[in-house]
């Protein structure tokens, strides 16, 4: 059969492309199924056949990701970003829309096989919503204009090479630059700085800085970089962490669009630091539409001596920067699930202790930062750790970006000193009647407006950029249960209390929903928190019931209008359980159903 | 603990379990001490023969104030961990009423029920009921193997099965995909039925399940309920068992387990 051929002849090309190594296997599965549409049992069968590795491996690895697909989802595969920011931008609305006109049930392909349309998880839009993907490409600002176009190109086939050119615009949005955003270093400039300092002298600076990681944990990264650098290891990795799912983040969707230099000779400079030779970037599959531009800075940095071999003319000091593509999993912005994510696995977080900075990626002492952190190295390499260090406050120095997005005129990207209070960014990006502020996304701090006096800073409110603002319309019930089926859908199950926790919670919240929770859902809520919090394996699970915590503990009328006055309503529906007899008897008259009338 | 039980210990392999001295061994774990000193702390994803996995939780304790698994934090000199309190308990019997929910446990019809790990922690913990709603989810049988029955209603996700194959047996019969609540258990095989996969009744991994999803078949009930394991005595009173336990099976062939170790 031909299309037997040809479909071995697509496997061979793509993992000649990967040196046939089973590690590259999240990238050869993304390669693949760009060409096939979907991954099939039978097309996996072969692949592990081809890379002597088991047919079960492959499968877990094709069925923890949500960006892979184990059957038909169509030629145009189109996926909502479901945020709370994209439905307070009404993309509820605009999703019904769409699945009208194609007649169809969310994550069902049509008939014809040519379209399916279903939610994602926030897709780092959150300035320019509502986002949708399609086929993985970002497109902003939806409105029922542009989901009328969008249908009108997938009804007829159009490739999306052909679409519109303005559909797929991100704009950057920056509304404040203060020290990173506001300068433009010449291109290698801040490597040359570095390799002027010395390793000793740039990890020197770097310790004086005080510099912590932007990722959220704030740790702080010269002790990373030093550690890396002392641990015994045939090899050294740099890993950018540029998984970046928290839901209302998207600053670092702006600096690699904008600021790619900035990451990549932050990266460098890292490398030389802790002497390593190899660089991965992992960029999240929602921002893939970067990818080609940030594979011509690569060959340009390269074609400038600032990557490649004796970089800048120093001797034996050789470097490079792979890019690898995740493919939908919140998770993998945690370390360890990102390394085992580059290694071709389920993005399922480690054991620690051994640290990455001992045993990371291959086992082998590894760097991993966030895409901010990499660009203040830039700063520091460039300006001196004292100069840096005066920035901000004590324990928090230099920078910080944040995502604004929300109620607010002017959503986009704040640089602020650390140190700046809420009320002055909501002053700054025209935020009135804000009522809540949720700092550091959905696994973050929900304040109400009596904290608004409160500071960006790792003392007070720490943050990995995230902001996202609610004013009085806004029922912040809704916004915790949105966080919780986001939290349902993102946990990768290994461990009981995230995996179980987040389960209950969602459908407690769904039950409340309905009306039929009383003030023992309310008592539950908290104590399943509070067990997710002390036993889970990782921050996903430590972290997922905050927003849940905060809210009924601040926001408590948003749930109490909706509890049932009783103590107990139990969640089975006796009537409801009803239909589907009545729907195979045909019968649906008085006596059919179970109430008071009968 | 009295003093004397405590005396004659050296204080630099020593740490304190609930006020209590444990001896360790260099390189140990804190459940690997513990148990090896007669002390229980509830677990099911560990076992004695296999790397330490992390995942269940229910070896949570409190390390210096911090929470950890007992089963993956190594011991130090020193150390003063909690364990059984009150407050970890309630949490270890959330945990419990977690697994009982999310999957289709039903004691009475399951002929694990006695030699049960699940079971037996319940009990032991005092679970009186499951607390929570049922999820009820659909969950696949699998009884095509001529000698083995894997039904995956009873699955905790402890992924025993998947580490005693791949690294007692050397051959990858199980995996864990999926994520989240969609986690399950899947065979290496192209049909992705049991009898097509290279597991056999010799295998570890055959006999490692905690819970009843994966059992031998044609030996029901060949020890009659009332006189299993658990029945004797509750869990928290077989230490003893719970570290050295050995899977009674025939040893595998060594040259089949080098083989396929390539893998």
């Amino acid at each position: 059969m031909s299309d037997a051929s040809e479909l071995h002849d697509l496997i061979e090309q793509v993992l000649q492309r990967y040196q046939r190594r089973p590690d590259r296997l999240v990238q050869i599965l993304h390669d693949i199924q760009d060409g096939l549409g979907y991954l099939s049992d039978a097309t996996i069968a072969l692949l592990a056949e081809r890379l002597q590795i088991s047919y079960a491996q492959v499968r877990s690895t094709r069925d923890f990701y949500a960006f892979f697909y184990s059957e038909d989802r169509g030629q145009y595969r189109i996926l909502f970003s479901d945020n709370v920011t994209d439905r307070m931008a009404g993309n509820q609305a605009l999703f019904q829309q769409m699945l009208d006109y194609f007649n169809l049930q969310p994550g069902k392909v049509s008939r014809d096989g040519l379209v399916s349309v279903d939610l994602t998880s926030c897709t780092g839009m959150c300035d320019q919503g509502p986002a949708i993907l399609v086929n993985e490409m970002a497109i902003t600002r939806m409105t029922p204009q542009r989901v009328n176009q969008v249908c009108a190109l997938v009804s007829a086939g159009v490739p999306l090479a052909q679409w519109p050119s303005g559909f797929f615009a991100v704009d950057d949005n920056i509304r404040r630059a203060d020290c990173l955003l506001g300068a433009s270093p010449e291109p290698g400039e801040s490597i040359r700085a570095a390799i002027a300092r010395g390793r000793e002298g740039m990890l020197a600076e770097m310790k004086h800085s005080n510099l912590r990681g932007r990722g959220g944990a704030g740790f702080t990264t010269a002790i990373k970089w030093e550690a890396c650098r002392n641990a015994a290891g045939e090899q050294r990795y740099i890993v950018c962490n540029g998984d970046e799912g928290e839901p209302g983040t998207f600053k670092d969707r702006v600096l690699l669009q904008s600021y790619a230099g900035r990451v990549f000779e932050g990266m460098v400079i890292a490398a030389y630091t802790v002497g390593a030779q190899l660089g991965l970037l992992y960029l999240r599959a929602e921002y893939r539409y970067l990818r080609p531009r940030l594979e011509a800075f690569l060959a340009g940095m390269r074609a400038q001596n600032l990557l490649g071999k004796d970089i800048v003319g120093v001797s034996g000091f050789d470097f490079d920067i792979e890019i690898h593509l995740g493919a939908g999993a919140y998770i993998c912005g945690e370390e360890t699930a990102l390394i085992e994510s580059l290694e071709g696995k389920a993005g399922k977080p480690r054991v620690r202790p051994p640290f990455p900075v001992a045993c990371g990626y291959l086992n082998q002492p590894t760097v991993v930062n966030n895409v901010e952190t990499l660009c203040k190295a830039t700063e520091i390499a460039i300006h001196g750790g004292a100069w840096y260090e005066a920035i901000g406050t004590k324990q928090s120095t230099g920078t910080k970006v944040l995502s604004v997005s929300g109620d607010c005129a002017r959503p986009g990207i704040y640089e602020y000193a650390f140190g700046v209070r809420i009320s002055q960014v909501l002053e700054d990006c025209g935020a009135r009647n804000a009522i809540a502020v949720q700092v550091s996304g959905a696994s973050g701090a929900c304040l109400s407006e009596r904290e608004l006096g409160r500071r960006i800073a790792f003392e007070d409110v720490p943050t990995a950029g995230s902001f996202m603002i609610f004013d009085k319309q806004r029922d912040m019930f809704e916004v915790a249960r949105n966080f919780a089926h986001f939290f349902k859908h993102e946990s990768c199950g290994f461990c009981t209390p995230c995996r179980g926790g987040t389960a209950l919670i969602s459908s407690m919240m769904d039950k409340i929903a309905e009306g039929r929770g009383t003030q023992y859902e309310m008592n539950e809520l908290l104590r399943l928190q509070a067990v997710m919090k002390t036993s889970s394996h990782c921050g996903l699970g430590q972290t997922a019931g905050n927003a849940i915590a905060d809210t009924v503990q601040k926001f408590r009328p948003a749930y109490e209008r909706r509890l049932a006055q009783t103590d107990f309503v139990p969640a089975f529906d006796l009537d409801a359980a009803l239909a589907k007899a009545r729907h195979l008897s045909g019968r649906d008259d008085a006596h059919a159903h179970l109430g008071e009338e009968v | 603990m009295s003093d004397n039980l405590n005396s004659g210990l050296d204080s630099t392999a020593t740490f304190s379990i609930d006020g209590r001295r444990v001896p360790f061994e260099a390189g140990q774990t804190i459940l690997q001490a513990a148990l090896a000193a007669g002390v229980y702390i509830p677990h099911l994803c560990n076992h004695p023969d296999l790397k330490p996995h992390g995942s269940c939780k229910m070896c949570t304790v409190i390390v210096n104030g911090r929470n950890g698994s007992a089963c993956t934090a190594r011991a130090m000199p020193g150390l003063e961990v909690e364990n059984d309190t009150p407050a970890l308990n309630d949490r270890r019997r959330v945990l419990l009423q977690m697994l009982f929910v999310e999957g289709n446990h039903f004691c009475p019809g399951c002929e694990k029920s006695g030699n049960c790990q699940l079971q037996a922690l319940a009990y032991d913990l005092e679970m009186l009921a499951p607390h929570f709603r049922h999820a009820f989810p659909a969950r696949v049988v699998d009884a095509s193997h001529p000698d083995i029955w894997l039904d995956l209603n009873r699955c905790i996700m402890c992924e025993l099965c998947v580490r005693a194959s791949r690294d007692l047996d050397g051959k990858s019969v199980f995996m864990l995909a999926g994520r989240g609540t969609n986690s399950r258990v899947v065979v290496n095989s192209p049909s992705g039925l049991l009898k097509d996969s290279a597991l056999t009744i010799d295998d570890r991994a055959a006999h490692i399940c905690p819970v009843g999803a994966i059992l031998p078949k044609r030996v029901g009930y060949a020890v009659p309920i009332g006189e299993r394991q658990f029945d004797q005595a509750t869990i928290g009173h077989q230490v003893d068992y719970l570290a050295k336990r050995t899977i009674p099976i025939r040893p595998v062939a060594a040259e089949t387990a080098a083989a396929t170790e390539g893998n």
